[in-house]
Formats: structure tokens, sequence, C-alpha cells
């Protein structure tokens, strides 16, 4: 289907000197030529329908840029000063105090929920000692009805929201007050009213989920956001790569939001990773991508805002990769002594935590004093134990709990199950624990 | 596959003749409760499904591999020109991502149909369909679920299929509480079986055989209609001997029901299980007490597969009604095999065999 050639027409006519004839042809050649040049494989430009890129007659390999890398977008210094007055997003000191006191308070919950597992009282626990910038920076750039899908170390967003001390106990307690009736390993916290879906265990599940809600609710067009949190572990999985490709190819509005800690359990990054780290990956899926300094709110606010504003408005996804470290051991379960030293987590505590950072910029300021410091310390103390003591005190949930949601509507097959399990238990009751749970 | 369904007309070398199917499809008669009807083979009958859906719900969506020019099996064809490229789209070659996507858009509150090209592919999603889609309303307390999706798969022999393109997986995901499975015979089946799957609110696995998308034709209701999830249908009574299967099989059984008549004397109640997950104890309990016998039927390996599950079941429900043991005539323990298949599948004369040891027990 070669597009006719009139060029030969037109000299032919333009030799016999029927001009008009040979002018009009003369152009027409010009166009069909112009036709033909977009599939002549005989013109220097690439024709592969899977890159548009220009040919290079040089043999070279594009070097990963790992020594310098993509850089660190921050703030504050690590003493609390803005570096760059034109990037302080100048937030009201009623906000800038929530911020700190949402950090705080975090803080202190993970304390007495830590010790309280050490106690034999819960089973099990996460801190996220050192991360509480990435968590309320990010919150707090987001709206109430945005999506969250988590991984498993983001308890502030949800602290940020509202989510009551009380149910966060309550599910660490697994107690009847549980939203989630009492199924799930502690910190496995969920909430519809709140938007945060409920966290699951295995790794990265969240991250293609994630972007089938963004589909979904970009089809909705309420100007809804979605965000996806994951740490830098995590990232590894296929379900991360499955996930960033079909944001990127499906047009999500949906920030992928990295929490790059240093570990994985007890494996570094060096281990965890060749390339530049998490960041890096993003232009490889056709992404927006930044890096930030976790440690500092307001960079963690300033990419977040910006990227969700742009999310939702060009129905794209962003990848955010913010930068920080995992002061406290990976869970309950873990001792980090074996496997990095002392020094290096009293450096991240003591020079470079989110929490000093917010602090010094809201003493200089004249925001908080040491006297505001000291009773809030106490006050948020004294609502932690409270909550903490009523959490004691409540029961587990009666274990009719344990057969139903398995589907929407009870089986039959699953109703024997039940109903066996009660006439064993009838049976040989002294040996089940019954008084814990409601009836 | 066309060929391997009908056979050859023209006369080759007995080396190069392929084998005619190993079942004659038998088609339901025309049902005349849903209205008007039209003639439909299985992927047609897919489609009509899939169209009524688009039509009703506005929130539904498709998406998979290739979906958008109508699918490998043509099962999509037509739907993206109707409903927009946002609603029927292709989506990168990735199963985990597949269906954690889908997840996603059911969690948000949108209908998700979920296309995996075929069902051997399906294992890379085994994660998401297990441990994420399967328990997502139990381990949330009901706050959460993903009860709009369904997942649709092409399932079992085909006659050249070998290792990556014969497989039955229902056996693995039978074994986990929270989903459904459901496997049609027919179009007729399949289209009230996938509506009632999509409607379901639950994670539903939709196995397609793909055998029959072409060579199965029936008059197909052309307006929605559901046929209710575990429910299995006896399609015709009998009294000495229960015959169990799904999909495809129960073509095959149907025709070892003539030969056991015929030849044996013996009457066959053939019973179409329909939904794996969860199954219909009490219809394949109630069928056993009556005749004494039972045979289970599946192309799946035997070791592991959900015949073990009903002898199981019904042993423990039915013992002293039995006059045999429970016999299960399936799949050796062995990948699917290309040249081998007229061996390997399990069928009519060895189903036939089987039943005549059951009843000379």
């Amino acid at each position: 289907m070669i597009p006719q050639d009139y060029l030969g027409l037109a000299f032919f006519s333009m030799l016999c000197c029927f001009w008009p004839l040979g002018i009009a042809a003369f152009y027409l050649s010009q166009k069909v030529l112009q036709l033909q040049q977009t599939f002549d494989s005989s013109l220097e430009k690439p024709q592969f329908p899977g890159a548009s890129a220009e040919f290079v007659d040089q043999l070279e390999f594009i070097q990963p840029n790992v020594i310098s890398g993509i850089p660190v977008y921050r703030v504050m210094d690590r003493q609390g000063n803005i570096i760059n007055p034109s990037q302080d997003p100048q937030l009201s000191k009623e906000t800038v105090l929530n911020f700190y006191q949402k950090m705080t308070m975090l803080n202190t919950m993970d304390r007495i929920l830590y010790e309280s597992q050490r106690q034999g009282r819960i089973s099990f626990y996460m801190t996220n000692y050192g991360e509480e910038g990435t968590h309320i920076g990010s919150a707090a750039a987001l709206d109430p009805n945005d999506l969250v899908f988590g991984q498993y170390r983001e308890a502030g967003v949800l602290m940020y929201r509202g989510f009551p001390l009380d149910h966060f106990m309550a599910q660490c307690y697994a107690n009847a007050d549980d939203l989630g009736k009492g199924r799930q390993m502690p910190v496995h916290y969920g909430s519809k009213d709140l938007n945060f879906v409920t966290i699951s265990s295995p790794l990265a599940t969240q991250i293609p989920q994630a972007a089938g809600a963004a589909y979904a609710v970009k089809r909705e067009n309420t100007n809804r956001a979605v965000i996806c949190y994951f740490g830098e572990g995590a990232a590894s999985e296929g379900d991360a790569h499955a996930g960033f490709n079909f944001s990127a190819t499906l047009e999500c509005p949906l920030i992928f939001f990295c929490r790059n800690n240093g570990y994985a359990i007890s494996t570094p990054t060096n281990e965890q990773y060749r390339g530049d780290g998490i960041a890096a990956r993003g232009p490889g899926y056709g992404m927006l991508s930044i890096r930030v300094d976790g440690n500092d709110v307001f960079a963690v606010y300033n990419a977040t805002k910006e990227a969700r504003r742009r999310a939702v408005a060009e129905n794209q996804p962003f990848l955010i990769e913010a930068m920080t470290y995992r002061i406290g051991h990976h869970s309950t379960s873990d001792d980090s002594s074996a496997y990095r030293s002392v020094d290096e987590v009293n450096y991240w505590d003591k020079q470079d935590h989110p929490i000093s950072r917010l602090r010094h910029y809201m003493t200089a300021r004249g925001w908080w004093s040491e006297d505001d410091e000291r009773s809030w310390r106490k006050q948020s103390r004294k609502t932690v134990m409270e909550a903490f003591e009523r959490a004691e005190r409540r029961l587990k949930p009666n274990p009719e709990l344990l057969f139903t949601d398995v589907y929407q509507e009870m089986i039959p097959s699953l109703n024997k199950q039940r109903e066996s399990l009660w006439r064993h238990v009838q049976q040989y009751k002294e040996n089940y624990p019954l008084d814990l749970y409601e009836k | 596959s066309a060929v391997a369904i009908t056979g050859c007309a023209c006369s080759r070398t007995k080396t190069q003749r392929r084998h005619a199917a190993h079942f004659t499809f038998q088609p339901d008669p025309v049902p005349s409760q849903y209205g008007p009807t039209q003639k439909m083979n299985l992927f047609q009958s897919i489609t009509s499904a899939l169209d009524n859906t688009l039509a009703s719900d506005p929130t539904a969506v498709i998406f998979g591999e290739d979906v958008a020019f109508g699918g490998v099996f043509r099962c999509t064809v037509g739907l993206r020109d109707k409903y927009g490229k946002d609603r029927v789209f292709n989506t990168p070659l990735c199963e985990q991502g597949i269906v954690g996507f889908g997840i996603g858009v059911a969690v948000a509150g949108a209908t998700a149909i979920a296309e995996i090209q075929f069902a051997d592919y399906i294992f890379p999603a085994f994660d998401q369909i297990v441990n994420e889609a399967a328990k997502y309303r139990y381990r949330s307390g009901n706050m959460f679920d993903c009860g709009n999706l369904t997942i649709r798969a092409p399932w079992g022999c085909v006659g050249h299929g070998s290792l990556y393109h014969s497989q039955s997986p229902e056996a693995f995901f039978a074994h986990c509480p929270g989903l459904k499975v459901v496997i049609p015979r027919s179009p007729i089946q399949a289209k009230g079986l996938l509506l009632s799957c999509i409607a379901d609110k639950n994670p539903c696995i939709f196995f397609e055989p793909k055998i029959l998308y072409r060579a199965a034709v029936e008059q197909v209701p052309e307006d929605p209609y559901t046929i209710p999830l575990s429910q299995a249908e006896v399609l015709q009574e009998g009294s000495d001997v229960t015959l169990v299967a799904w999909g495809t099989q129960i073509h095959v059984l149907k025709e070892v029901a003539s030969m056991a008549q015929e030849k044996l004397g013996v009457s066959c109640e053939v019973i179409d299980l329909q939904t794996i997950l969860p199954w219909d104890i009490e219809t394949v309990c109630k069928s056993v007490v009556k005749t004494g016998r039972l045979l289970i039927s599946h192309e799946a390996p035997v070791t592991g597969g959900f015949a073990s599950e009903i002898s199981s079941t019904v042993q423990e429900e039915c013992f002293l009604n039995l006059e045999a043991p429970i016999s299960r005539v399936c799949g050796y323990d062995t990948p699917f095999p290309h040249i081998f298949e007229p061996f390997y599948i399990p069928d009519k004369w060895k189903c036939f065999e089987a039943i005549k040891k059951m009843i000379n027990y």
C-alpha cells in the first residue's frame, strides 16, 4: 500500500512545458514523500513501537548513579531552622502544635505498649520510633476522605486522623472493643470511618490494591486520592513492581509513600537493593518521583501536599521516598543490637529526630516552653495509661466471632462446625478460658 | 483447537490424524422462564453476562491481559467499544497485579471483573487471592471486604494444551475459606452462574471450560438471570450409582450413564456440583444415601484433588449406606501431558470400568 509517487509525473510534465500539471504533481509528490517519511525505515530515526528515542553509535552502558543519587529535599536543618524561607509551609501555631502533640502522643503510646508486651500483657507490638515525621507530615497533607493503604509502621497516620487511644489499645489487646473483632495480631489497625484500610501482615500486597482503589476512585470523580505506604524492604516484593506499573499505565491518582528507614528487620539497605534507593525506580515506570528528608515534618508535608494536588488534578501516580531511620527494634520479637551498633541508633535518637527538630522550630518561635513540654508529657502519659488500664480490664470478644465474616453470610458447613465447637466446649469447659471472653 | 474438537474430516495418515474430542456436548433444553433466547456458544454467553453487567452496574469494570480487543478467547468482544475504554481495558502482563488491582477496585466499592488468561497462570496471584481477597472481610472485622471481585479464567483440557494450557486448579482454592469457586458445564449455566458470582458479596473465582468455548452451543436467554451458587444440580435421577463431576466432565459422565444403562442395566444419578466451594454437601449425600455408590471424576490429578474432599465427607456422613468404596476417576499424578493426553484424561471407558467394579464389589 505504497502511496503513489507523483514525482516522476511531475518532472515529465514540467519537461513537456505543461507547467500547471507539473507544479500540481510536484506539490503532491512532496506530500507523498512526507507521508512516506513516517514509515520509511531508511530514515535515521528509530521506529520501534516499544521506545521513542534517538539512535546512538557509541557503545556506552548507562551508569546507575548511586554515589550522587537523587537529592534529599528538606525544609529544616537538623536544628529545626528553616533553610529556604520560601519552602516554609507557614502553618499556623495551632496546626504545628497539633503535629507535635500527635507525634509525641504516638511516642508515648509506643513506650507504654512496648513495655506491656514485655510484661506479657499483649502478645506483640511494633514501635514507630524515629518515623513519626513521616506519618504526621503526610497525613496532614491529605484530605480526610483520602483512602490510606498502610504496611504496619504508620500508626501516626491513624493517630493524626483522630483514631482514639481506646481503639489502638483495643486492637492490641484484642478485646471486645476491637473494631477488627480480635482476629489479628496487635498493630493490625483499620478504620472504616477514618478511611484507613485494615493492615495485613503479608508485605507489599497493599501496593497493587492501592492502584485499583485509586482507579475506582478516579472513576467516581469526587477528587479523592489514595496513598499507599510501604518500607524500602517491601519495595523489593513483586507486588511493588506490579503496583507501580499498573498505577502508571492506568493513570491512577495515587501517592506511593516509601518509608526508607535503613533496615528490613536485620537486612540493611545495601543488601536490599543495589540501585539508588526506591525513588530512582519511579522514572523507570514513568512516574514522577522525589526523595525527601523523612525526619523533617515540613518537607514531608510539602511533598505530600503537592503530590496529592497533582495526582488528583492530572490522574497520575507520584512516588515519595522519605528517608528516615528506624530507631526501635523491628518488633518485640527482635533485638536489633544483634546487627547494628548502639552508637548508630543513638545518633538518630539524639541528633536527627523528627520530634526534636519540630520542637526546636516551635521553641524558636516562642510557641513551646519547657513548662509546656513537662506538662504535656505528663498529660499525654496519663491519657495513655488510662486508656491502657481500661483496655486491660475489658473482656475478649465472644468466641462466636471466630466463625463470622468468613463470607458475608453464614454457610451451612461452617455453622455445623460452630455447633460442634460449642458442644465440645460445653463438655470440656474447664479446659477453655471462657471467663476471659464475653458471653 | 477446532480440529481437536471436531476431528479430522479429510484422509490423513494415522500419525497425523488427531483424536476427536473425548466427549459430546449435550445442550440443555431451552429455558422458558428467563425471556427471549439466542443461539450462543460458551464464550458468547460469557460476553452476554458481561454485557448485562456493564449495562446495569455503572461501577463495573473488566480488565486483564488482552481484554480490550476482545480477549484471546473472544469473551470480551465488542464491550470496549460499547462501554468505553475506562471500563474495559488491558493491564500489564502481571497476574499478581491483576488480582491485587482487582481487590483494590472492589475494596473501593466498584465491581471488579478480572480476567486471568489461563487458569494455569493464576499462581502468581495466589498470595493476593488466598492471603488477601479471601481474608479481607474476616481480618478487618467486616469493616472492609472485596466481595465485589470476580476472577475469571479459562480452565481444563483442550486436546493439545499440555502442561500450561490445560490445568484445573480448583483444589488449590477449595482449601481457602472465604473464597467461592464456581465451574459451569454449559453456556446457559455459565451466564447464570457468572452473574451470580458477580452479584455475590464474596470474592469468586469462575473457571470457564475452554474446550467448550466454541463447542458448546445452546439457546441462552438474552436478559440477565442468576443460577444460585452452592446448589448442586441433579441432571438425571438414578437408583444404583451417583456420578459427580463439574465442567466438561459432566458431558463425559452423561455418556457414561447411558453406557451403564445400555450395557450393564445400571441406573445412574448424575450430579453437576457447579460450586466447588462452598459445595452442596446435602444434595450429594442425599443421593448417595439413595444409591449407595459414588463415583467422582475430574481432570485434575487424583491426589489432593477435590474428589478427595467429597469422598472424605461422604464416607463420614453416609458410611453405613455405602455398598462399595467411593471411586475417584481422575487425572494421574503427573503434570498434564501433551501427546499423552488421550491416555491421561479420565475418559468414559475409565469411568465405565469404575462403575462395573463398584456394581460387582
